[in-house]
């Protein structure tokens, strides 16, 4: 007797295989995201809709999810899915995209949606560069990388996605890597039972577009790099420990009430008062 | 979304601003998501909006830009919701690409431009009427949108709804091209009995294997089911087949998809287009006007007339797709149509193409101040073009 990938059935099986890289990390992603739905006690995608913007990780929803999938323009995917969970609240609407789409281009929705404590789940699949378009510098990027766009290595610094959205507002942030895998589902199933905002950072491979370039050419290269550079939030002791490094961990989980309530509560108090009248 | 019924429609007559007209128009017309950005002349609409929206069950926000705004408003759409937005001229300009989007995914929703003096930050509190050629081509890539032109408090309410059902039924978003006149003006309006306003709701598809996104009749307008109601309906920007799949490479489901986009809108243009007309047959001259410029030329009309001069008089309340016919049937009238508009020549290039060698065309243009173009100036070129010149 055979047995299906347990992944199948939130697949659109007829577009598989992906489009992905060998050794992208973006099936991992995926992989995990999914597990975590399965383990959650999910057998399809109906309760949800997903929204991407334009990059390699947009394309982890769509096509591949069988569910609702907005595909948006570059950079907007948390506007377009703020509209639409106000529209309809009583769904989970999940973002996962990229670091260029979230955080370069889209990087000021993202602190605003943090800020409001929207009530969306983003997953940022951060792989430290514009792979679709051949590996130029992002605002992940570290320091002194070369990369298409820095042939002389990177004059900026980078952003440290968590620590951003933790100081804008949202209700749950973590960063894992690919290589975090049963860490990453427990804090993706954590996120799904949350309101407001919540965000993941998922550090992920690109072997092909910002790997092979800093002498990390596969997938396994860049995922050993990972590992030795994590260390976990909880041992973090000094300053100077974490340069270079990658934090890991669940950095916030708070229970703000999340901006449908907000909004909703008002929309309740006003057709009282009005019914009143 | 509950529509309690209650404070929907506020029939009865009111002392309005354009503004506020507006967004009781669109309240009327079942809109319930409305996000916008602050923003010189249009800022009257999101506050009236922010104050009533919840009262009728539905979600005012203040997004972080007008590129949030476009994009919210999309999402509400696909939500089910009737979305709006509304902006001025550097708003408009953000909101761009994802008109473009909501093109593209055929997504209903309506857009305020409430104009002003530009390019750039212009004259921020002063009327103009330049964004006639970005409301049409305002984002890259062929497509068609509509767009609708009020002249009054009144027609703000009126056109706003009329921007609602045909955005509903054509799955396009719809541009009210208002101007800071016709936006910050009180006047009178009339909001008849909720009874007595045509409604258009877009048409849910009867099955699950209804395509959302093509039909076998081109220019037949596929049915739009809501996010979250089991379709698993895949929207995207990129080309794509009747389905939804991405086909970024194949030729002709671009050509497809493309073409059936503009030709729903270009070959039901005589369906949309709606204009005021007046003393075509017997015209000594014509005039092609739209917004605030045309209440110059009802007073233009009448001084000429005081002088036995009459005046052929074709109002656009839709600018875009451009009424040719009509404009055609004018030009075929008289020798000279006058464009009087506020910006230095913009819908008179789109007269000169459709008259060609029937009549002569002529601009009246006026920037800057928000001046308007007064009843003597247009007068006066009517006396000069028919060679009366008197006193």
């Amino acid at each position: 007797m055979t047995h299906k990938h347990f992944a199948l059935k939130f697949l659109r099986e007829e577009v598989l295989p992906t489009a992905f890289c060998p050794g992208c990390g973006n099936g991992i992603v995926m992989n995990c995201f999914l597990k975590a739905l399965e383990e959650a006690g999910f057998h399809d995608l109906s309760n949800f809709a997903f929204v991407s913007g334009i990059g390699c990780a947009a394309w982890c929803v769509s096509p591949y999810f069988r569910s609702d999938s907005l595909h948006t323009t570059h950079g907007r995917p948390i506007a377009f899915a703020s509209g639409l969970k106000l529209a309809r609240p009583e769904l989970n609407v999940v973002v996962i995209s990229g670091d260029g789409d979230l955080v370069g281009i889209g990087g000021n929705h993202l602190i605003h949606a943090a800020r409001r404590n929207m009530d969306l789940f983003v997953i940022c699949i951060n792989n430290f560069n514009y792979g679709m378009t051949g590996g130029q510098v992002g605002p992940t990027t570290p320091y002194g990388i070369k990369t298409t766009t820095t042939p002389y290595g990177n004059p900026e610094y980078s952003f440290d996605l968590a620590r951003l959205v933790e100081s804008a507002g949202g209700n749950f942030v973590a960063r894992w890597t690919t290589v975090h895998v049963r860490q990453l589902i427990r804090s993706i199933k954590k996120a799904l039972k949350k309101e407001g905002f919540r965000f993941i950072e998922v550090v992920s491979q690109c072997p092909t577009a910002f790997g092979r370039r800093i002498g990390k050419p596969t997938g396994i290269d860049l995922m050993k790099w990972f590992l030795k550079q994590s260390i976990h939030i909880s041992k973090v002791q000094s300053a100077e420990e974490i340069e270079y490094k990658i934090i890991i961990g669940e950095f916030v989980d708070r229970d703000k009430p999340g901006f449908v309530n907000n909004i909703y509560k008002i929309i309740h108090q006003v057709k009282r008062k009005n019914g009143k009248d | 979304m509950v529509n309690e019924g209650d404070k929907e429609v506020l029939s009865g007559i009111h002392f309005w601003q354009g503004d506020i007209a507006c967004a009781e128009g669109a309240i009327a017309a079942g809109c319930r998501f409305f996000a916008g950005y602050p923003i010189t002349p249009a800022s009257e609409i999101a506050e009236h909006m922010a104050k009533r929206l919840p009262e009728v069950g539905g979600i005012y926000v203040q997004m972080e830009d007008e590129i949030a705004s476009i994009s919210a408003v999309i999402g509400a759409s696909w939500g089910g919701l009737k979305a709006m937005t509304a902006t001025s001229g550097p708003g408009f300009s953000l909101m761009q690409e994802n008109i473009g989007y909501a093109c593209m995914t055929e997504t209903p929703c309506v857009i305020v431009d409430v104009q002003r003096v530009g390019p750039s930050t212009g004259q921020a509190t002063k009327a103009a009427q330049g964004d006639v050629m970005q409301a049409r081509w305002g984002t890259h890539g062929d497509h068609e949108v509509i767009v609708l032109s009020p002249n009054s408090p009144q027609e703000m309410f009126d056109l706003t709804i009329k921007a609602f059902n045909l955005s509903e039924f054509y799955r396009v978003p719809v541009i009210v091209l208002a101007d800071e006149i016709v936006g910050h003006m009180w006047e009178k309006v009339h909001v008849p009995p909720p009874e007595k306003i045509e409604i258009c709701n877009r048409k849910k598809p009867s099955s699950f294997d209804e395509p959302i996104f093509g039909s076998i009749d081109e220019i037949k307008i596929p049915p739009m089911p809501r996010i979250g109601d089991g379709y698993n309906l895949l929207i995207t920007g990129s080309t794509h087949d009747e389905y939804g799949y991405r086909k970024t490479v194949d030729p002709e489901v671009h050509r497809k998809l493309i073409t059936r986009i503009v030709n729903k809108i270009r070959k039901n243009a005589d369906k949309i287009i709606d204009v005021e007309m007046r003393n075509i047959e017997n015209a000594d001259i014509g005039i092609v006007s739209f917004g605030c410029t045309s209440r110059s030329v009802y007073d233009a009309i009448e001084l000429a007339e005081r002088e036995g001069i009459t005046v052929g008089h074709v109002r656009l309340r839709t600018i875009w797709p451009f009424p040719e016919k009509i404009v055609r049937e004018l030009a075929e009238k008289v020798d000279f149509i006058l464009v009087p508009e506020m910006n230095l020549g913009q819908l008179v290039w789109e007269v000169e193409r459709v008259v060609g060698c029937e009549a002569h065309v002529k601009a009246i243009s006026k920037i800057g101040g928000g001046e308007m173009i007064t009843p003597e100036e247009i007068f006066s070129e009517i006396k000069r073009f028919l060679g009366r010149r008197s006193v």
